[in-house]
């Protein structure tokens, strides 16, 4: 099972930092980073491996959503069924 | 194969396009739950949804999470109360909506639909006595949706019950006048109403359904714009493309969520209804989609043209993306629901009888239409009777949910708030149809062949 962990915001010091530390505090294993800034917009996608967690995973989206209200930016953590089931026939 | 794009644009369709799952729907089959002793049946019913729908609300906000898309009401639906009011015959029906609006308090649910008669041929046991307690339901519930069906394509129209729902709309609103006559808003008159709809005020639970399964109303007209609003140069049958594309997207998410549900609440899972569902909120019109397609305003000549595109792609585009489709299916068109509509029909360029034009082509019928407050019950009958015709015709549902504004008349609102909106009061015509209504009688089923 994985999830998508996106990240859209004002670049800052240390957002790719606070965002895999909860990953890797919850045990979730990150496998692939993307990640881009364009002037001073941050823009990150995250895949992560939630199988091994040690929390529940309604508990990494609520840590997620409030690092997003901490730190003023768009955070989202999604299933990635969601985006497999949409996007694929 | 996951890629950049598609996670952006689901999160941008989430995020910037009103995008949500409209509602996940409990049908609860409450058919051993009759009894010949009222209080117990009412006990018996309350037990049942609890049972069954307790951890209803809970599931729903765990899936929201999961999967990041706002599920925005939890609901169920339930057998159609007459059939219980039938076993108990002299009895209090309002007991019942009481005992629904407990169960709704306890699950925390936003609507419990199924205060309903099924009359399009004739009255049975239960019927009568549960549609003249209508109004005095719909006034001590806050949390309970009612419907009748009065006409079917197989059976014709009962129009004794037309001219009985006449009335019943009326005094609805008149015993809810101190609430923006609220109580019309949760009472739909149908012909040819489906058995499986997740969509309130008209959810009930049919009798060919099985004891408990979990429906799914998907929505998006913002999406829906927001993708035709990319293509401003495009022929017709290119904007019916990239609205199939449009659809098929947001019915798999609405077939993800059912599966999930069912999953975890071990109930079968029933359907997904198609429907693209307005709410008041900007960006999330209907209204906006066929101004979107080049109306200068929603109402105008060429918008049944435009709705009939929109209906049908949206039911091509869904089909393929769900393993049962069902419900309602369609367009909505409320109009206090809808920011574009209510505009239109403040306006003045939306009137009823364009409305009733509409609703020959996409789904359901005359839908949160606000009229003045002393229309005459025999007005109210002769529009339901007019719908109920293109439904009977047409082989397809249609419903009326009108309110009548008691103590306003044409150029005032009613605000309803929430989902529901607000609506202008638009005018309806002078001329009396009573002689036609107090008939009585049945209009026969249309024959279907020489069709023309």
């Amino acid at each position: 099972m994985r999830a998508v962990v996106t990240v859209i915001g004002k670049d800052n010091v240390g957002i790719l930092h606070k965002v895999s530390g909860i990953c890797a505090e919850m045990g979730a294993n990150v496998i692939e980073v993307t990640q881009s800034v364009l002037q001073d917009m941050f823009a990150m996608i995250m895949l992560v491996d939630i199988t091994g967690m040690n929390k529940d995973f309604a508990e990494m989206v609520d840590r997620m959503n409030a690092l997003g209200s901490e730190l003023g930016l768009s955070i989202h953590t999604m299933h990635e069924d969601i985006f497999n089931s949409m996007h694929s026939v | 194969m996951l890629n950049v794009y598609n996670i952006l644009e689901t999160i941008r369709m989430i995020q910037d396009e009103c995008l949500d799952i409209r509602t996940i729907t409990m049908g609860i089959s409450l058919l051993d739950c009759i009894d010949t002793d009222i209080d117990r049946a009412c006990e018996k019913v309350y037990e049942k949804i609890v049972k069954k729908a307790g951890s209803l609300v809970a599931v729903g906000q765990q899936i929201e999470k999961e999967y990041g898309i706002p599920i925005v009401n939890k609901r169920i639906s339930v057998t159609p109360i007459a059939m219980l009011a039938a076993a108990c015959p002299g009895g209090d029906v309002v007991k019942f909506a009481k005992a629904l609006q407990r169960a709704a308090d306890t699950c925390g649910v936003n609507f419990i639909g199924g205060y309903s008669a099924l009359v399009h041929k004739g009255f049975s046991a239960g019927d009568e006595a549960l549609i003249r307690s209508i109004p005095e339901a719909l006034a001590v519930t806050d949390n309970i949706c009612s419907s009748v069906n009065i006409g079917s394509t197989k059976s014709g129209i009962n129009m004794d019950a037309v001219a009985l729902m006449g009335q019943i709309v009326k005094e609805t609103a008149e015993r809810t006048a101190d609430r923006d006559c609220i109580g019309a808003a949760k009472l739909v008159v149908f012909c040819n109403a489906v058995e499986d709809n997740p969509f309130m005020a008209g959810a009930f639970h049919g009798v060919g359904e099985p004891d408990c399964e979990i429906h799914v109303g998907v929505s998006g007209p913002g999406v829906v714009r927001a993708a035709l609003s990319k293509y401003p140069d495009a022929s017709i049958n290119e904007l019916a493309d990239i609205i199939k594309k449009t659809a098929f997207k947001i019915t798999r998410m609405g077939q993800l969520v059912g599966a999930r549900a069912s999953k975890l609440l071990d109930v079968p899972f029933g359907i997904v209804d198609l429907s693209l569902a307005p709410t008041p909120a900007i960006g999330d019109s209907v209204a906006h989609i066929l101004e979107e397609m080049g109306l200068e305003m929603c109402g105008t000549h060429g918008t049944t043209a435009c709705l009939a595109m929109l209906n049908d792609a949206v039911k091509k585009g869904g089909v393929m993306a769900s393993s049962t489709v069902g419900g309602l299916s369609g367009a909505f068109i409320p109009v206090s629901e809808d920011a574009g509509m209510i505009d239109a029909a403040t306006a003045g360029v939306l009137t009823i009888e364009k409305l009733e034009a509409m609703t020959a082509v996409c789904s359901v019928g005359l839908d949160m239409i606000v009229v003045p407050g002393d229309i005459s019950a025999e007005t109210i009958s002769a529009i339901i009777a007019d719908e109920a015709a293109i439904g009977m015709v047409n082989t397809k549902t249609t419903a009326v949910r009108l309110i009548p504004a008691i103590g306003k008349k044409e150029g005032e609102t009613l605000e309803f708030g929430g989902l529901l909106g607000s609506g202008p009061v638009m005018p309806v015509k002078e001329s009396s149809a009573a002689k036609f209504i107090h008939r009585g009688g049945r209009i026969p089923a249309p024959m279907h062949s020489l069709k023309n």
